[in-house]
């Protein structure tokens, strides 16, 4: 019974788009009938856009190469460019950036309609944003979705060069082939940073060691673009030492995209250790956490990254 | 890939999932229990009025006491608020419960209509003039409805339908579609009438008319009101004329200012004489007095007949509401010249205006369940129709009682007020979102060729939702039901 796309207004301003697997959390700043206008149009964007991605799916799902064929979706295009730089390094697929690529482009299409202040799409915590250069966001970042609470925040100036942020980890909901508690980075589009966080949360890892339980992908998701890779299912305690290890091992992986220009910053986290990189005044883990963010985490399903602004 | 049988297909979105039991497709919002397809995220709407603090009191006996914990809740109904549904309805509705009352095992067909073919009835109490009878009601500049009759202290209109939904521009569509919905839902709208008001209207308030309040409706016409006061003003003042637009009475030509004995005096009102003492069209509709566009009373005077009236004759006029009165007295002339209004009839005009009841907004919401929505319940959709026609099968949208129009089809009108907050939705089709539940007698649900096979018991819909494992709008009952 396919249901059809679903739009709700949310306290605060802010639009909830729902359909199938995607659930966007939306709020735009600016004159109030350009934000109208600006909501009808991710309104209007939105309908049609998870047919369109699954028209491309086992393409989408496929091992991205520098042979890859292009896909024609737009959506599918920001996803494919996104992965496109880091395929003959690493093993990554399209989707890889499909959360980062949708809310981009739902973001696009909102300041194309409309001249907003400032934004945000958010896609499960993979957000895209819009900033004036005098603007600026906070944003609030969570290592558990379980139990979630916020561990620091962001301020992202309209002045950086960043305007996506996202957020991978094992306990997430994708699967992942590290143990990250989660990795947020903030790049240039939220694609970008989608597909960096998950190669980053991927290198956060000890490979072999007693305390991981991994499964295959397809053991848990038949139609998982990991297919038989072996995800990680339990993280059992680290000693503080051997999280730091893992954590290591992320941040050469978060350097090595930092220096190819693939990310702006990046925060690891790992048993409650935070290694940092890229950062500068950006990202500070220690700002106290604002009330409003708290209560926005506890009304949203499914995000992982909040986002507040004052 | 080697894969076991046990996983399921999901088709609730173009995904299409192959999921494993005990896990969830990509979505977290449906699931393999058990080989079974099952929808595991709660039930949206209820559960976010409840977050944000708002209000679900129409359903509720104890707002107060109650803690929140729906399952707990004595003898619920299951509403279809949040339930979801498809269109076409090619699946069984979204939660087919049974529960037990009084015996009998009773099935609830919920599921929320997608209704292309709905609009809102709307009722105005005020005697102010909103616009002429047929003329096109605009929000935000777009044509979504249009004035239709004038009743009794109130003008009704009519807005939405299907040929401003789906016929009209698109951008016509997207008006008329959120102008349903914020009503719905019971948030204020700004209208306005070609060639006449602009107003606020919102489902339980009173009008806002060109920026006034309306604070009270009209205790009746002109001629009623000289009806239920004659006695009151028999002996303390000479003449009376209640101002209406409609029916402006005048005591001492009105039946029951002659059963009183009352004295001719020689007024000429003017407009077209009806019956004694009741003169039609004595101005034209306004926002003044009584709904005519006058501010001046003595605008509907053309004088005294000078071989009846006789100087010092007293004469009061008041509006249906009692809200507008002035108080006269002839001159030597016989020129009505203007007087404090005396102690003695302040009284009856404020009973005038005692006897008027708050002016609200009436919000009746109406859909027709097409034949899609009915194949949700049943394999042969015209026999629901027919159950319903015969009284098997109870209505209800959000749980409030629906009254339904006789005639073909299943078409329902529903007081918005009566459910949750928020109980309306939309697609940007553009349709409006609705709940609708059929309850009936489970062997008249198999009788009637229901998905039998996808009845559920209420109480393991209760219990699952305890472990927040399904998504079920489950509301305490009304005190009252």
């Amino acid at each position: 019974m396919r249901m059809l796309p679903q739009q709700t207004r949310l306290p605060g301003g802010r639009l909830h788009l729902h359909d199938g697997p995607i659930d966007l959390i939306i709020r735009a700043w600016g004159e109030a009938d350009a934000v109208e206008i600006a909501y009808a149009a991710a309104c209007g964007r939105f309908a049609n856009i998870l047919d369109e991605l699954c028209t491309e799916l086992p393409l989408l799902r496929s091992q991205a190469t520098p042979t890859s064929a292009r896909p024609s979706g737009l959506i599918a295009r920001r996803m494919a460019d996104a992965v496109a730089p880091f395929c003959t390094a690493r093993f990554i697929t399209p989707m890889a950036a499909v959360a980062g690529a949708v809310a981009d482009e739902i973001l696009c299409a909102m300041t194309d309609a409309a001249p907003l202040r400032r934004a945000f799409v958010n896609n499960g915590g993979d957000i895209a944003l819009h900033l004036r250069p005098d603007e600026s966001l906070t944003i609030g970042m969570v290592d558990r979705p379980d139990r979630p609470s916020l561990i620091g925040s962001a301020v992202i100036s309209g002045r950086d060069a960043v305007r996506g942020v996202a957020t991978s980890g094992w306990r997430g909901r994708s699967f992942s082939l590290g143990i990250a508690d989660a990795v947020t980075v903030l790049a240039c589009s939220a694609a970008q940073a989608d597909a960096a966080a998950t190669l980053i949360a991927n290198a956060v890892d000890l490979p072999g060691h007693a305390a991981i339980t991994r499964a295959p992908a397809h053991s848990r998701d038949p139609q998982s673009d990991l297919g038989a890779r072996p995800v990680t299912v339990a993280v059992r305690p680290l000693t503080p030492h051997d999280a730091h290890a893992a954590l290591v091992a992320g941040l050469d992986e978060a350097e090595r995209l930092r220096r190819a220009g693939a990310l702006e910053a990046a925060a690891l986290q790992l048993g409650g250790q935070t290694l940092l990189c890229g950062v500068g005044e950006a990202l500070s883990i220690d700002s106290p956490v604002p009330s409003i963010a708290t209560k926005a985490m506890s009304s949203d399903r499914l995000q992982r990254t909040t986002v507040s602004a004052f | 890939m080697s894969e076991t049988d046990d996983k399921i297909r999901c088709d609730a979105c173009p995904v299409l999932c192959y999921i494993r039991p005990g896990m969830t497709g990509a979505c977290d919002r449906y699931a393999n229990r058990d080989g079974e397809l099952v929808r595991v995220d709660p039930h949206i709407l209820l559960e976010r009025t409840l977050q944000d603090g708002g209000e679900v009191v129409p359903f509720m006996s104890q707002a107060r006491e109650w803690s929140g914990d729906i399952v707990n809740a004595p003898a619920p109904i299951v509403t279809a608020i949040g339930a979801g549904t498809t269109y076409p309805d090619y699946k069984p509705a979204p939660f087919i419960v049974s529960s037990q009352v009084d015996g009998v095992d009773m099935v609830t067909v919920v599921t929320e209509g997608i209704y292309s073919y709905c609009g809102v009835k709307l009722k105005i109490d005020t005697d102010r003039h909103l616009g002429a009878e047929c003329a096109t009601v605009r929000a935000k500049g777009e044509p979504v409805g249009h004035v239709t009759t004038g009743e009794y202290g109130s003008q009704m209109l009519s807005l939405g339908g299907v040929n401003h939904l789906t016929h009209g521009g698109k951008k016509e569509g997207r008006v008329t579609c959120e102008t349903l919905l914020k009503l719905c839902n019971r948030k204020a709208v700004e209208l306005t009438v070609d060639g006449g008001a602009t107003f606020i209207v919102e489902a339980g308030k009173p009008p806002i008319v060109n920026g006034r309040l309306e604070e009270r409706m009209r205790v009746g016409c002109g001629s009623a009101t000289i009806g239920m006061f004659a006695k009151q003003w028999y002996g303390k003042v000479d003449e009376v004329v209640v101002v209406d637009d409609h029916i402006t009475g005048v005591l001492s030509e009105h039946q029951a200012g002659k059963l009183l004995g009352a004295r001719d005096t020689g007024i000429k009102i003017k407009g077209q004489r009806s019956t004694p003492g009741r003169y039609f069209h004595v101005a034209e509709p306004g926002t003044g007095w009584g709904g005519a566009d006058i501010s001046d009373p003595l605008q509907i005077v053309a004088g005294f007949n000078g071989k009846v009236a006789w100087p010092g004759l007293t004469m009061l006029m008041v509006s249906t509401t009692g809200e507008q009165h002035a108080f006269y007295r002839l001159d030597d002339t016989l020129k009505p010249v203007e007087a404090p209004l005396p102690d003695n009839l302040r009284v009856s005009v404020e009973r005038i205006r005692e006897n008027c009841e708050p002016a609200l907004c009436s919000v009746l919401f109406m859909g027709g369940a097409g034949g899609s929505l009915r194949a949700g319940v049943t394999e042969n959709p015209v026999r629901l129709t027919r159950s319903v026609r015969q009284a098997l099968t109870t209505v209800t949208a959000g749980g409030a009682p629906v009254i339904i129009w006789p005639g073909g089809g299943i078409t329902f009108m529903v007081d918005v007020t009566l459910l949750p907050d928020n109980a309306f939705g939309y697609v940007p089709t553009p349709a409006i979102v609705a709940p609708i539940e059929f309850t009936m007698r489970l062997d008249d649900y198999a009788a009637l060729g229901g998905h039998v096979d996808h009845v559920r018991p209420l109480r393991d819909v209760l219990a699952q939702r305890g472990k927040k494992s399904n998504g079920f709008g489950v509301t305490p009952a009304r005190s009252d039901a």
